[in-house]
């Protein structure tokens, strides 16, 4: 681990990101679009609120809206930080040189991920003083806070880990980036559609007595569902009473992604370098 | 300490490199010379553990390249033909970067850096982004980045193309000194004469093939065997071309402009030397009459045009 975080490529990564100006400008607007979309919450609400108050359940509705929010921005800046981490090394022509360096596939590969998600992280950490604010009001627990941070942070690996096998395995980085959105979306879109379309069977099921697992399983697996679970069980719940199981649906959801995560980087790291191996010369 | 057996590459049915055979021993500058596509960087690829060949292997230093390749990468500086750098880096951060790349610690870095500055002369451009440099600065700090963990072992793909006359001559002065140090060195180049002053031995590689190999003088008298003699008259000619077509050394004669006659003498110096003599006891009216000088590029025109008829 210790190599890993003084690792030359996580520092370049992070020196050269950083660097850019064009880095804290997003920092700032996302910020401030934040901040204004939560303060204007909190106005408009007490504005037409006979009282003049901004009561607990407000303060947690508000605090889904921003939680959403923050995942939308997770679910649609991560393919476009780590769909083109080697592609882009490769169309600079700075990849061949990087690969015949002392480093390990497996050191470049976390590091570029690494180095990518630390952005996010302080897009996303940054904005925890706006958070703050639902604290003044209740509504939400400080678990619930800590828990949506830390799926922030699995959601990015999830998806960073795919883009950084997209970019591994394809050379343009536009088509890689392409491919990490379509699987992101998919994973949130489309497995919401899928779990959508099952649910409406379910009837039949029901009627018969018989248990109906599908919706539950991949309700299990859709990031923004189990995301709202956080704050909402009641549909989670429902499902599970369906499908007849009875452990978390978070077992589900940690055992499938935690499996792509390391499936992903373990192709983009045996993929990083071409396999070595040849053949003996024929004799004519 | 290069060494290549059997070393074939095939993309499908195009054969990139076919069973290319080169001994490279210590402190050597082997110039590898051939034109665009001959096969030069599918080698120096293999060689750098970028590319596994079809058949046969690569040693470095004893080591297989298919086999040990991250102990092979500690041994070789590796420059390849076409580069990028990391444009908001400074000359002296993106030294520093492939320095820890390769394990040198900050010490080791600040005192290794300096002095790969002061070998390419730029010394003065420290600080300057890497962006911000011209294009024989940029080769210059590149070579300086394969330098930075005193590899044995340089592999330069082309690193003088795309130079001015004036960043040629530097960078062959820079490569000069590399060989006084006692590198190993394996550089390419499709330009032969560009080779010559530096390098001990040369190949040449056509169509994946390796034609010829040997010390620059080897390969000028490889082919000056079968000399090609230009001779002018000052009338007669159709005499003249009786008398030399009747000397059983002359071959492929031809009739040149300006009542000059041209052909291949296959004869010795002393043959030579009896034939002008036999010439101007038969009154032929002889203006002139010198062998053909071969520079390499004549050298290497004709060793890559005969593998391409056979």
């Amino acid at each position: 681990m210790k190599s890993i975080l003084l690792n030359p490529v996580l520092n370049k990564e992070i020196r050269l990101r950083f660097r850019s100006t064009k880095s804290y400008i997003g920092i700032a607007a996302y910020l401030l679009i934040l901040g204004i979309i939560s303060l204007g919450y909190i106005g408009i609400t007490l504005n037409f609120d006979n009282m003049g108050t901004f009561r607990p359940e407000q303060s947690k509705e508000m605090f889904l809206l921003i939680s959403m929010l923050q995942l939308i921005l997770v679910i649609f800046i991560t393919p476009g930080l780590t769909g083109g981490v080697i592609s882009s090394e490769r169309e600079r022509q700075t990849l061949p040189i990087l690969l015949t360096t002392a480093q390990s596939s497996s050191s470049i590969i976390l590091s570029k991920l690494f180095s990518s998600l630390a952005f996010l992280l302080l897009m996303v950490f940054v904005s925890a003083p706006i958070y703050m604010i639902i604290f003044l009001y209740g509504g939400i627990s400080p678990e619930t806070v800590f828990a949506s941070f830390g799926l922030y942070l699995f959601t990015m690996l999830i998806i960073g880990s795919i883009g950084v096998l997209a970019s591994t395995l394809i050379r343009k980085t536009i088509i890689a980036m392409v491919t990490t959105y379509s699987i992101a979306f998919f994973m949130t879109g489309g497995i919401a559609v899928i779990t959508v379309m099952l649910a409406s069977f379910s009837y039949d099921f029901q009627t018969q007595g018989q248990d109906y697992i599908w919706p539950y399983l991949f309700a299990s697996i859709n990031i923004p569902v189990m995301f709202f679970s956080l704050f909402e069980q009641s549909v989670i719940n429902e499902l599970k009473q369906w499908s007849g199981f009875s452990f978390s649906p978070w077992i589900i959801f940690f055992s499938v992604y935690g499996t792509v995560i390391v499936v992903s980087l373990g192709i983009a790291i045996r993929k990083l370098r071409p396999k070595m191996r040849t053949k003996a010369y024929p004799k004519a | 300490m290069i060494e290549t057996v059997h070393l074939t590459k095939k993309y499908g049915s195009f054969t990139a490199l076919n069973d290319l055979n080169l001994s490279i021993s210590e402190g050597t500058v082997y110039g590898f010379v051939g034109q665009n596509g001959a096969g030069k960087s599918t080698t120096f690829q293999i060689l750098a553990t970028l590319m596994s060949p079809t058949y046969g292997t690569a040693y470095i230093n004893g080591l297989d390249v298919t086999k040990e390749a991250a102990k092979v990468r500690r041994l070789i500086g590796y420059m390849p033909d076409f580069f990028g750098v990391y444009d908001q880096f400074k000359a002296v951060e993106y030294l520093h970067f492939y320095g820890a790349s390769y394990g040198l610690s900050t010490l080791e870095r600040e005192e290794v850096i300096p002095q790969l500055l002061e070998l390419v002369n730029l010394s003065h451009k420290r600080d300057s982004y890497v962006d911000l440099l011209s294009r024989g600065m940029k080769q210059r700090l590149c070579l300086a980045r394969s330098l930075i963990h005193d590899p044995k072992v340089l592999i330069l793909d082309e690193p003088a193309s795309g130079l001015d006359p004036r960043a040629r001559v530097e960078m062959r002065e820079i490569l000069k000194e590399l060989k006084s140090m006692g590198k190993t060195i394996i550089i390419s180049s499709h330009i032969l004469p560009e080779l010559s002053e530096m390098c001990d031995e040369i190949g040449v590689i056509d169509s994946g093939k390796l034609v010829a190999t040997g010390s620059v003088t080897d390969i000028q008298m490889k082919l000056q065997q079968q000399k090609v003699i230009i001779v002018t008259v000052n009338a007669d000619v159709e005499r003249s071309v009786r008398f030399f077509e009747d000397d059983p050394d002359v071959i492929n004669l031809q009739v040149l402009e300006n009542r000059t006659i041209q052909f291949g003498y296959r004869g010795s110096d002393d043959l030579q030397q009896a034939l002008l003599k036999k010439a101007v006891l038969a009154d032929i009216p002889l203006l002139s009459f010198k062998p053909l000088e071969k520079n390499l590029e004549d050298v290497f025109m004709e060793i890559t045009k005969g593998v391409e008829e056979g």
